[in-house]
């Protein structure tokens, strides 16, 4: 398959299995660039498998993943773990260092990636903080002393610490009540209206927040692709799965 | 069943049980053997090295003298009575020195920094991977080995010696007060014997065996710390077998080494 520069992840006919177990199954599609694309799936569909091979931490067992023009076969282990810093994640319980405070989770890439001064560093955490509803007096606070939305966000400003080119969300309103749901889905939506041409990926099983703001929806079942559309056609899709999912 | 039935059925078992140590023996080695490869490597991480020598020899300084202390006091105590039959009480001090120096003083500090470096590396690390923070350091290109393994190891590698020469000196220093003082060997016999038994081989053959425990804990605690999986009970678990381990080979690595450096030294 050509390489698209339009898009910014070619999966080309991926399968990764695990002994006898195939997780995931000539999967064909490609992410646009700077949209919001869900992957949505029951649990256990291989969605996190997905993410991992989309992020290098996986090899496929056969097929090509190209993101951002570069097919991530051909990185040594080295260019991989640089090429990884294009990405921003933000994970399920947002994985905040324990020992660090929101300040120095944020810091942390900063510290480690760029030859930025402290007074610089200090600078740009505050902002990214502050852009993402965190108040001053919370900035020194270790993650056991916030609450979960609050981590969401400090895992968010961490993740985009290095200004990424694709933001990867994993599971990001699993587990969490309404109000902080939509605080979440909000939050994914300015940051990628803020951030512009950045692309965001989200994985998800959860419909009714994917809906709200995602572009286009891949849903993944068994280790297939069984619809990719956008948004407004998925929720018409035909697909028994998909309306399964949808009735929900 | 038949006897030969019951027979293969242990045999099967006996086959899994060693093939099961092999794998894990080469699993270990292997996990170790990348210490090599990135403890060379930049960036150099010495706030993260400090931190570590911190926990694993400062943090370790009390338990390590009150051992001492205590081992060092009951050694002269037990070589006393045992000397006395045999009219040779002012060799205490030689004995319990050359006793500390060779085996004791690493061998008992191998085991208290198992025991509390070995199980806290487990935990902390069992305990980022389980709530994702290894796999953070992975996205964001941090070489979670490098990372988190690296400043244990080489903490561990360069605590356990100072520690144990420590735990030597302290045990030495109770075992001269008990005696002096309640044994009532005298002052300077007991010193010049010293002086007259103690050889440098003895305390080098204390430090090999200290710099080696001391990398062999931190790897199988780092190790079982990213191993964990399945949650709490994973860090638990993980952290268990740390101390298990990081004991068990201390106590094997123990014989192979004298029996090697004997010969050397």
């Amino acid at each position: 398959m050509m390489e698209n520069m339009e898009d910014a992840i070619q999966i080309n006919n991926l399968t990764k299995t695990f002994g006898t177990a195939t997780i995931l199954n000539e999967l064909d599609f490609n992410i646009p660039k700077g949209k919001i694309t869900t992957i949505l799936g029951f649990s256990g569909a291989g969605k996190s498998t997905l993410l991992k091979h989309i992020l290098g931490l996986l090899h496929p067992t056969s097929g090509q993943i190209v993101v951002l023009g570069k097919d991530l076969a051909t990185l040594s282990p080295v260019q991989l773990r640089e090429f990884r810093r294009s990405f921003g994640m933000l994970f399920q319980y947002a994985a905040l260092f324990d020992s660090k405070t929101a300040f120095g989770n944020v810091a942390f890439p900063l510290r480690e990636f760029t030859n930025l001064g402290e007074e610089e560093i200090e600078k740009r955490v505050s902002d990214l903080l502050l852009s993402v509803g965190i108040k001053e007096e919370a900035f020194h606070r270790l993650p056991s002393e916030l609450s979960g939305g609050m981590r969401k966000r400090v895992g968010l400003a961490r993740a985009l610490a290095l200004s990424p080119q694709i933001m990867l969300y994993d599971e990001p309103t699993t587990g969490l009540d309404p109000i902080t749901t939509k605080m979440v889905n909000d939050l994914i939506v300015e940051t990628h209206n803020k951030n512009r041409g950045m692309t965001s990926i989200i994985i998800s099983h959860d419909i009714k927040a994917t809906l709200e703001i995602s572009d286009f929806i891949a849903f993944l079942d068994r280790g297939s692709i069984v619809e990719y559309l956008p948004v407004s056609e998925f929720k018409k899709s035909t697909n028994p799965i998909v309306q399964e999912f949808l009735n929900l | 069943m038949n006897v030969a039935n019951l027979g293969r059925r242990y045999t099967e078992k006996l086959g899994a049980v060693i093939i099961n140590a092999i794998d894990g023996l080469g699993s270990v080695s292997s996990f170790g053997s990348k210490f090599f490869y990135w403890f060379l490597k930049p960036p150099f991480r010495m706030k993260l090295f400090m931190e570590q020598m911190y926990f694993i020899g400062n943090k370790s300084l009390f338990i390590i003298c009150l051992s001492g202390a205590f081992t060092g006091m009951v050694m002269a105590y037990q070589v006393y009575f045992g000397f006395k039959l045999i009219s040779v009480d002012s060799l205490v001090g030689p004995v319990v020195s050359i006793t500390l120096a060779r085996e004791l003083g690493p061998v008992l500090t191998g085991l208290i920094v198992a025991g509390r470096a070995g199980a806290a590396m487990a935990a902390q690390i069992g305990t980022m991977k389980v709530t994702e923070q290894v796999d953070a350091l992975e996205v964001m290109g941090i070489d979670s080995f490098q990372y988190l393994a690296v400043p244990r190891i080489i903490a561990g590698t360069l605590s356990l010696p100072m520690l144990s020469s420590l735990f030597c000196l302290v045990g030495n220093v109770g075992s001269y007060l008990v005696g002096t003082s309640a044994l009532m060997i005298d002052e300077a016999v007991y010193l010049s014997k010293l002086g007259e038994f103690m050889f440098m081989e003895d305390m080098t053959q204390g430090v090999i065996k200290a710099f080696v425990f001391g990398f062999v804990v931190a790897v199988i605690g780092t190790y079982f710390g990213f191993t964990v999986s399945k949650g709490a009970e994973g860090v638990g678990r993980g952290t268990n077998l740390a101390v298990v381990w990081g004991m068990i080979s201390v106590l094997i690595l123990d014989y192979f080494l004298t029996s090697f450096l004997v010969h050397i030294l």
